[in-house]
């Protein structure tokens, strides 16, 4: 038993002749993972409408409280387009973070080492549900902004879309930090504090809920390292239609900063859990 | 056999492959150097306990993990060079199921096959054969969430076979399944030698590695402990089984019978209830038992005569018995 056979014809299998690794491989089967992805979380939509409920709850019920704050926070007219930004990424990020859970699921039931054992390309794994993540997290904002405008969110459309950009490259941060979260942890008992331990503070540092023009010096200091407060300034920029506003492109540098080196981490970690 | 047997071609071949773990209470070596060959279109069964180290070396030959040592080919790949040709080649049915309850059996084997290469109108006939086959016709367009224990492992196996593989690795296949679900999943992996796969699959169940597999190797601790057919291993058993029930005196009758000439091997269980014996001819054997237990003022509350069994087999190499596995 020294020595390995010589490889076996496997004339039988209709694969057999496909040979090597093909970037397109990797496309087609994102849009594969995708299309999959997609249509399992709309068979259960409980989870699209109770990552709904949360902001249109803040928006019905906290929103108009705001008024007064934002006026005399001198940040703005409308309490709804300094709030709807925000709320917008605040969706935006806790959609993204918590997707690791379904992950989880996944890993439980088998179907991702099911897939592992098929030759298809291993980022496509986590591309195929990074998209469908973003494309859920993009119907969601949608949503949203059509039920504030008659709270009287003014809207400036180009603008709008901008936002969607900028809360897409928040999915592409948050979806693969949260899969990379999960594939470590490997169960949601673990995956839970880490969510919430990591999501709370960069929400509140973030000037999302009150304008941070009220907060002491050392908590404005804070909240100008977190990467979420440029994003939310620079969605308010964007939604006011103020296109000299300087912090839209700081906005979009960071974040586009972040989504790249998710990806970066997460496909690694796809890789070698997958290798 | 009907399929076109390849006399002589092996379908995997391992030279002392080996995986550890670390954990935090130090170095865990699952497989400790597995040496392996199976034929081509043969069921090669992996017999052993919990834990012996069966779902690492099958993990390893699936590519799920690397090996710490060692190398491995399998349906001509190479292990560790070629991953992704072992996997073009192979079908791999994990041990805790591998489908999404709420997708369909349908939608689950097309994706499958659609993974594998085959474009999307192949994938949807080659997903209606294979219901076809597994008779899951009916049940296809129903979320697995509603399949049974028995239809859901079927469905498993197709999704290992949906790009006709040439080696299959099953395991566990039937823990937990009913006796009929069971026996019907000894069918379905019958029909697949008979068309030509070769099957590898791990089993704690003496019976299944008796009834189904062409040839067996039993592993314990992470070392293959014996390998034939199941016929082979248990000559190597040579004799038959004598078991008495001695009511907790076992160490005791196990000195009164060691030295009698007939008796090749004996041992007794943890209780000290049972004395095994491997004597030439238990014909012969029995009666002469009786007498001299009888004489030593033994009474035994039952006796009985087998041919070995591969529990024997396993008992003889390891000391311990399969059955005594708490049922999982």
């Amino acid at each position: 038993m020294t020595t390995i056979s010589p490889p076996l014809v496997t004339s039988d299998s209709p694969l057999a002749q496909q040979k090597g690794p093909n970037p397109m491989n990797a496309a087609r089967d994102t849009w594969l993972i995708f299309r999959r992805s997609l249509t399992l979380t709309l068979r259960q939509p409980v989870w699209i409408i109770f990552g709904l409920m949360q902001p249109i709850l803040y928006l019905v019920l906290f929103g108009p409280l705001l008024d007064a704050s934002v006026k005399a926070a001198n940040v703005g007219e409308n309490a709804f387009n300094w709030f709807i930004p925000g709320l917008l990424i605040q969706t935006a990020v806790f959609g993204g973070a918590f997707v690791g859970f379904g992950l989880i699921a996944e890993l439980r039931s088998g179907v991702v080492e099911r897939m592992r054992v098929t030759p298809m390309s291993r980022i496509a794994m986590l591309f195929g549900r990074s998209l469908r993540d973003v494309v859920i997290l993009s119907a969601q904002a949608i949503v949203m902004m059509v039920v504030a405008i008659p709270f009287g969110l003014q809207i400036d459309l180009a603008g709008a879309v901008v936002t969607m950009a900028l809360l897409v490259l928040i999915g592409l941060a948050l979806a693969p930090l949260s899969y990379t979260a999960a594939l470590v942890l490997k169960s949601e008992d673990a995956l839970a504090p880490v969510v919430n331990g990591v999501a709370l503070p960069l929400l509140l540092l973030s000037g999302i809920l009150l304008p941070l023009a009220l907060a002491p010096e050392w908590l404005k200091f804070l909240s100008t390292l977190n990467p979420l407060t440029h994003a939310a300034d620079a969605a308010r920029a964007l939604f006011n239609g103020d296109w000299g506003n300087p912090e839209i492109a700081i906005g979009a540098v960071i974040m586009g900063a972040l989504a790249v080196f998710a990806v970066w981490l997460a496909s690694r970690a796809f890789g070698r859990a997958v290798a | 056999m009907t399929a076109p047997t390849k006399l002589g071609a092996t379908m995997i071949v391992t030279r002392d492959l080996a995986r550890s773990f670390k954990t935090r209470g130090g170095t865990v070596e699952a497989v400790r150097g597995v040496d392996l060959r199976v034929g081509a279109g043969e069921i090669f069964g992996f017999l052993g306990p919990n834990g012996a180290g069966k779902t690492t070396t099958l993990r390893m030959l699936a590519t799920l993990i690397t090996p710490t040592a060692g190398e491995a080919t399998v349906a001509g790949a190479d292990l560790r060079r070629e991953p992704q040709e072992v996997r073009r080649r192979i079908g791999y049915v994990p041990q805790g199921g591998s489908t999404d309850p709420a997708e369909t059996g349908r939608g689950e084997l097309v994706i499958q096959g659609r993974l594998y290469g085959l474009s999307r109108s192949d994938a949807q006939a080659r997903a209606l054969e294979v219901l076809r086959a597994l008779d899951l016709e009916a049940a296809a367009d129903r979320g697995t969430g509603t399949y049974s224990g028995g239809m859901r492992r079927r469905l498993d196996v197709g999704l290992g076979i949906v790009h006709r593989p040439a080696v299959l690795f099953l395991d566990e296949p039937t823990t937990g399944l009913d006796p009929q679900a069971r026996a019907r999943m000894w069918d379905e992996i019958k029909a697949l030698r008979e068309a030509g796969t070769t099957v590898f699959l791990t089993t704690h169940y003496l019976e299944e590695a008796d009834a189904l597999c062409d040839r067996l190797a039993i592993i314990d601790q992470g070392r293959i402990v014996a390998e034939g057919t199941s016929d082979e291993l248990k000559q190597a058993v040579a004799g038959d089984v004598v078991t008495i029930g001695v009511n907790g005196a076992g160490a005791r009758v196990l000195e009164l019978v060691r030295p009698l000439p007939f008796v090749r091997e004996a041992s007794h269980d943890e209780e000290g209830g049972l004395v095994r014996l491997y004597v030439d001819r238990g014909e012969v054997a029995v009666p002469q038992l009786l007498r001299i237990l009888d004489a030593a003022g033994y009474a035994p509350t039952s006796i009985s005569l087998n041919k070995p069994s591969l529990d024997d087999v396993f008992l003889r190499q390891t000391g311990r018995s399969l059955r005594e596995e708490p049922a999982a």
